[in-house]
């Protein structure tokens, strides 16, 4: 056996250009099954572009994506992907858990969903802890609440690895902590990639950060204020960052206590 | 005099109407049949918002009417109706605006307003030199009813049959395709195919909408019995169960009231489905919820 599978998401010499932009430039990054890390970057920094290329919704302009040594199009059935939810129509009519069910499309042929992609649909919401809402319409969904919903999709398709679009932008902090507590219990079982620009995610999963500014680096936890400059090329981040270490204990990044 | 102002005496006028007319009577059930395909369709129409591509494909039958008359008479082939050539070219121009939609970066508007200009220009210039007794333009624009014949109730019913079909079989790739077209791609689900298909059910709807309300209106009786629905039903189905029975109530109300009054049938059915939204905003929605 080739040492291939080992890797869950490997990427060598990958170029994506929209037009005359170049938006990544020759990356190359090897994330190993089981493990977990986040995704950084300033926007318009190619993060979003990547994860794209990663699930094969785009096709770099050059280089090579292997997921689980398969072509992203071929590795399809094994990832679970989460979208934000502010994408959504909230006045569509459905219910959480037909929206859950959908992970479960791969399985379908005519007419409606088997006994078993039912039980594996409610099993999902079990796991984000909304099994008691499986029947509510999205719309009268908390922010918090439509984003576990979107989660539970994903794990209904029972995937080795789960991409995560900026899953904390749109939900107010102490629903945040809660879908944290859900990553940490996923993150044992299953490899998961998680966009984001939230500085206080990146600490809970993972000791690592892939960072994307056009090129990609990993840099491992926790990050120097000036590899947080480097990333975001702003002041206001790294007071944020300081903020959020004073307040839990760590002062190494101030200055005068 | 009297038998108009007791609605009762009208209505059983009607009825007797209903046993001699055979007209009426496949008015009728047309009006029946087709209410089942367009409030199926009307509801993923209202749900994933896409009134506008509706307004285009019924405008873009008129084309087909006026090819399909166009060329019957000018090269004598006297199986190309005008509701064949509206079906054809009612799903290319779904095909076409479906295309258009999935692949166009930006300014789709701009194109598929083109598609319904374009549609409806070429209907009246083949009319225009449509050899032979002039066409009755109106009664394709603005609709009429009573033009229905025996086989154009078993057409109906068959084209009814066929997307109420289509719905049910693939009900939850469609609904998919609506929520999450991004989504069901990666679970290896065709999206395109199925956004395809889904105008082709539209465009077929339209078409069985036309003879009813004519293509100017058509788009009303998809979109309002579907929008009054959506305010009471959380599913999918739920409002398409609503909008059905809701199309129905309108169809049949605005044939018999239209022959008791000697009103216009189409704009009368067009009237009492917007009375019908009207109404239902009095009603509080959360009654429902």
């Amino acid at each position: 056996m080739s040492l291939e599978p080992q890797v869950a998401v490997g990427l060598s010499n990958v170029t994506h250009k929209f037009g005359s932009t170049l938006v990544l430039d020759d990356v190359n990054a090897s994330i190993k099954v089981g493990e977990s890390l986040c995704i950084i970057g300033p926007n318009g920094g190619g993060k979003s572009t990547l994860l794209r290329i990663i699930l094969g919704l785009l096709d770099p302009t050059s280089g090579e994506v292997r997921v689980f040594g398969k072509s992203p199009k071929a590795a399809r059935k094994d990832m679970g992907y989460v979208p934000q939810s502010i994408r959504f129509d909230p006045l569509f009519p459905i219910s959480a858990l037909e929206i859950v069910l959908m992970g479960r499309l791969d399985r379908l042929r005519l007419g409606g969903y088997s006994r078993d992609c039912r039980a594996k649909a409610r099993d999902a919401l079990e796991m984000v802890g909304l099994a008691d809402v499986a029947s509510k319409p999205f719309a009268d969904l908390s922010g918090g609440q439509r984003q576990r919903v979107l989660i539970a999709r994903a794990l209904a398709s029972q995937p080795k690895v789960l991409l995560l679009d900026e899953p904390t932008a749109n939900i107010d902090l102490s629903v945040e902590e809660q879908f944290l507590e859900t990553l940490k219990v996923l993150q044992k079982s299953m490899t998961v990639l998680l966009v984001t620009h939230d500085l206080d995610v990146i600490s809970e999963i993972g000791d690592s950060v892939l960072c994307v500014n056009r090129r990609v680096h990993r840099h491992s936890l926790p990050l120097s204020p000036t590899t947080i400059a480097e990333i975001f090329s702003g002041g206001h981040r790294i007071e944020h960052d300081r903020r959020t270490r004073h307040a839990q204990g760590d002062h190494s990044a101030c200055r005068h206590e | 005099m009297l038998r108009e102002i007791i609605p009762l005496a009208a209505m059983s006028e009607f009825f007797e109407a209903l046993q001699t007319v055979p007209l009426l009577r496949y008015a009728l059930l047309a009006g029946i049949l087709s209410s089942f395909s367009f409030g199926v369709v009307g509801s993923f129409v209202v749900v994933r918002r896409i009134g506008y591509i509706a307004a285009a494909i019924a405008h873009c039958v008129l084309g087909g009417i006026g090819g399909a008359i166009f060329l019957s008479r000018t090269f004598d082939i006297p199986w190309l109706t005008p509701m064949t050539g509206a079906l054809t070219v009612a799903i290319l121009s779904a095909l076409l605006i479906g295309y258009v939609t999935l692949h166009a970066k930006e300014r789709e508007d701009t194109i598929i307003g083109a598609i319904w200009a374009v549609g409806m220009a070429a209907g009246l210039i083949f009319l225009h030199y449509t050899p032979g007794q002039g066409v009755n333009l109106e009664s394709y624009i603005f609709g009429n009813i009573l033009l229905t014949s025996k086989s154009d109730v078993w057409a109906t019913a068959i084209l009814s049959l066929v997307v109420v079909g289509v719905a049910i079989l693939f009900y939850p790739k469609l609904v998919a395709v609506c929520f999450d077209e991004e989504f069901t791609r990666l679970r290896g689900v065709n999206s395109a195919g199925y956004f395809l298909l889904l105008l082709v059910l539209l465009a077929v709807g339209i078409v069985l909408l036309v003879r009813l309300t004519g293509i100017i209106l058509a788009i009303a009786l998809i979109v309002l019995p579907a929008a009054t629905a959506s305010r009471f039903g959380q599913r999918l189905w739920s409002i398409m169960a609503i909008a059905v029975f809701l199309s129905l109530v309108y169809t049949t109300s605005g044939l018999a009231t239209s022959y008791i009054a000697e009103l216009p049938t189409g704009p009368l059915i067009v009237i009492l489905a917007a009375i019908g939204y009207g109404i239902s905003f009095l009603i509080p929605m959360n009654r429902f919820r």
